[in-house]
């Protein structure tokens, strides 16, 4: 035995069962189409080392969509043995999939996860049966708890393959069959999250709810945020910078060295030191900022919330060319752009996917150059973030419209299943929090540093001054910029956060920094967009998104620049 | 008639699915095929999808394609 796949529909627990198995940690969530991309783990049995699958969720080996895809390659690709993950409170639909894949010639087990949810949904499997039947292992398990999770490793060299004869015309009948044999449902009575269920989704109560939900998020994500900066930001100017300063003065007598890791100003925002604005903007200005945004978002996605805005979006995005399904992918965008394109795996057309992307670009900064710009504009006024918002939301609907009138082809139509609603599971919220978290300081904080130090290099050789002499007049003249914001424009490819942090020792009036925000948003994507959209979309598409992105920034930046 | 027509709360058994194996197959994969009972759950406004309970899945189904499922009275 050397490979194992975890073959279920979506949304059936399949991630939070391959990271008990392997001890690798992967994002789950309560929707639909969490994972899209395989992920490997290990796990040992004795002293035998085995490869675990997670492999995306499909509801039928007939592919639809490009997750499916990923699923139905897997399992042509061979394998020793397929975990076929069941929904237990959907076990009818889900046997679907079981029968199909009884026929390949792949050993298969069956893990019949969300066990406890069968009892207060008044679902009773008489698991002996059903395993008599099938003729392969069934085992009861709970995901989220371990339970049976063991059961499962212990009977895994039991599995099977083509026990199960059936005419594909007969599919259902058979499953109806199995159905009566083995499960027996009684009557329950209605909970909360029944009634819940249902005041979110229909419209006359679902859209205050869903306002109220927004309003809450954005006031949670920023109350979060600015109570741990405020909280960040004593502790490092106090403490951290003086003790900071002694070291590196004593250590480096170098007036050179200096200048680059502590910076030029005392300014901890202006001095562009290595170690001082180098550690102040990751950790003091964004981490507290993507910290409550993911917490609120996790929460969100574990209760299952999130197919419910997709619901209720629907008829407005389709306007725009694409379902509402969309609606998932641009929430993640707000986070960071990459998880967000990702996600749009599960839209069927290229068509829909280079709309999406579009929209998840442009319709709001990425979580860390949103907390730059509440730090940057936040003390002019709240009513200027609110417009920078406004702005960017506006351009990103109209552009939608156009591209929706542009590209050819129809938006295929809504059709997803909405999960219900699941307490959040505080140990898995935990462990998603910090995968999220530790992407950020691994992959973040390394690009922001780099960045600052660049900025730095280039300010002492003073090459920022020669490159704002030679291309700058444009800048002036058409955005109202002062010329030396050219470098901030050439740096903010790396990241976005410190294109707008490299704002601030220009002293930029109101005007200016709205100009100049909107334009950092919409200009360019960020080098680590740059390489998704490279493999998601391919070069043509991508060189269209970057031309898209590019004419509409200068666009509104000059049309903002004469009207404001 | 068919889901869209139904109102909230009611129930209905599928009779036709009015479409091509592609539409069968894709309703098929969330378990709405000829035979089956299914709620409906909501209507959205201006021809938004509808929601139906079809087993103990929830599923939203846009306009055009719900206007393909037939259903009888229970």
């Amino acid at each position: 035995m050397q490979k194992i796949l975890l073959i279920g529909n979506p949304n059936v627990g399949k991630s939070v069962i391959f990271s008990r198995l392997t001890g690798v940690d992967v994002i789950a969530s309560n929707y639909p189409g969490t994972t899209v991309e395989f992920t490997k783990g290990y796990m040992k049995i004795g002293k035998e080392k085995i490869e675990v699958i997670d492999v995306p969720g499909t509801y039928s080996l007939e592919v639809t969509s490009k997750a499916e895809e990923v699923a139905v390659e897997m399992l042509k690709q061979g394998s020793s043995i397929v975990i076929n993950v069941i929904d237990s409170t959907n076990l009818e639909r889900n046997l679907n999939l079981t029968l199909q894949l009884l026929k390949r010639d792949i050993p298969v087990i069956v893990a019949l996860n969300f066990w406890d949810e069968t009892k207060h949904r008044g679902i009773s499997i008489d698991v002996a049966e059903l395993e008599k039947i099938l003729g392969v292992p069934v085992v009861a398990i709970c995901g989220r708890t371990g339970e049976g999770i063991n059961n499962l490793v212990n009977r895994l060299h039991e599995a099977k393959s083509k026990t199960f004869e059936f005419k594909e015309d007969e599919k259902w009948h058979e499953i109806g069959n199995i159905i009566t044999h083995v499960q027996k449902l009684s009557h329950r009575h209605h909970t909360f999250l029944d009634r819940l269920t249902e005041i979110s989704i229909r419209p006359l109560t679902g859209i205050p709810f869903a306002l109220i939900i927004l309003y809450l998020t954005f006031k949670t994500v920023r109350f979060i945020g600015e109570g741990l900066t405020s909280l960040f930001d004593p502790f490092f100017n106090n403490y951290y910078l003086l003790f900071i300063s002694k070291i590196v003065t004593n250590i480096f007598p170098v007036k050179f060295l200096q200048d680059l890791l502590l910076g030029t100003t005392p300014k901890v925002m202006e001095s562009f030191g290595l170690l001082t604005t180098g550690f102040y903007i990751p950790f003091v200005v964004v981490l507290p900022y993507i910290f409550s945004f993911y917490l609120v978002l996790s929460v969100l996605e574990d209760i299952g919330y999130l197919p419910r805005i997709a619901v209720l979006l629907d008829v407005a995005l389709h306007k725009i060319g694409v379902h509402g399904y969309t609606a998932i992918p641009i929430l993640l965008g707000f986070g960071c752009k990459v998880p967000g394109m990702l996600a749009t795996r599960i839209l069927e057309t290229e068509r829909e996917k280079i709309i999406a992307t579009a929209l998840i670009l442009m319709i709001a900064p990425c979580m860390p150059q949103t907390a730059m710009i509440v730090g940057l504009v936040g003390h002019y006024g709240s009513k200027y973030l609110i417009l920078i918002f406004l702005i960017l939301f506006f351009i990103a609907i109209v552009n939608g419209f156009i591209l929706n009138k542009i590209l050819k082809g129809e938006t295929p139509e809504l059709f997803v299943e909405i999960p219900p609603y699941r307490i959040p599971y505080i140990p898995t919220l935990i462990k998603k929090l910090w995968i999220r978290l530790k992407a950020f300081f691994m992959e973040a904080v390394p690009l922001i540093i780099l960045g600052v130090f660049i900025v730095g290099i280039l300010d002492v050789l003073e090459i920022t001054n020669f490159i704002a002499n030679i291309l700058g007049n444009p800048i002036v003249s058409i955005l109202g910029l002062p010329k030396e914001t050219i470098s901030v424009m050439i740096l903010g490819f790396l990241r976005k956060d410190v294109s707008i942090a490299l704002l601030t020792p220009f002293n930029l009036n109101i005007k200016q920094l709205i100009i100049a925000c909107v334009f950092l948003v919409l200009y360019l994507p960020c080098i680590a967009t740059f390489f998704t959209l490279l493999k998601e979309l391919g070069v043509k598409n991508t060189l269209k998104i970057i031309f898209i992105m590019l004419f509409t920034a200068t666009f509104v930046a000059i049309l903002l620049n004469l009207i404001l | 008639m068919d889901i869209t027509q139904m109102k909230e709360g009611e129930k209905g058994k599928v009779i036709e699915i009015q479409g091509g194996r592609g539409l069968v197959s894709k309703l098929d994969s969330l378990g709405i095929r000829p035979g089956v009972e299914i709620t409906k759950i909501s209507n959205q406004l201006l021809y938004g999808p509808v929601v139906v309970q079809v087993g103990n899945t929830q599923v939203a189904i846009g306009l055009g394609m719900a206007r393909r499922v037939i259903v009888e009275h229970k």
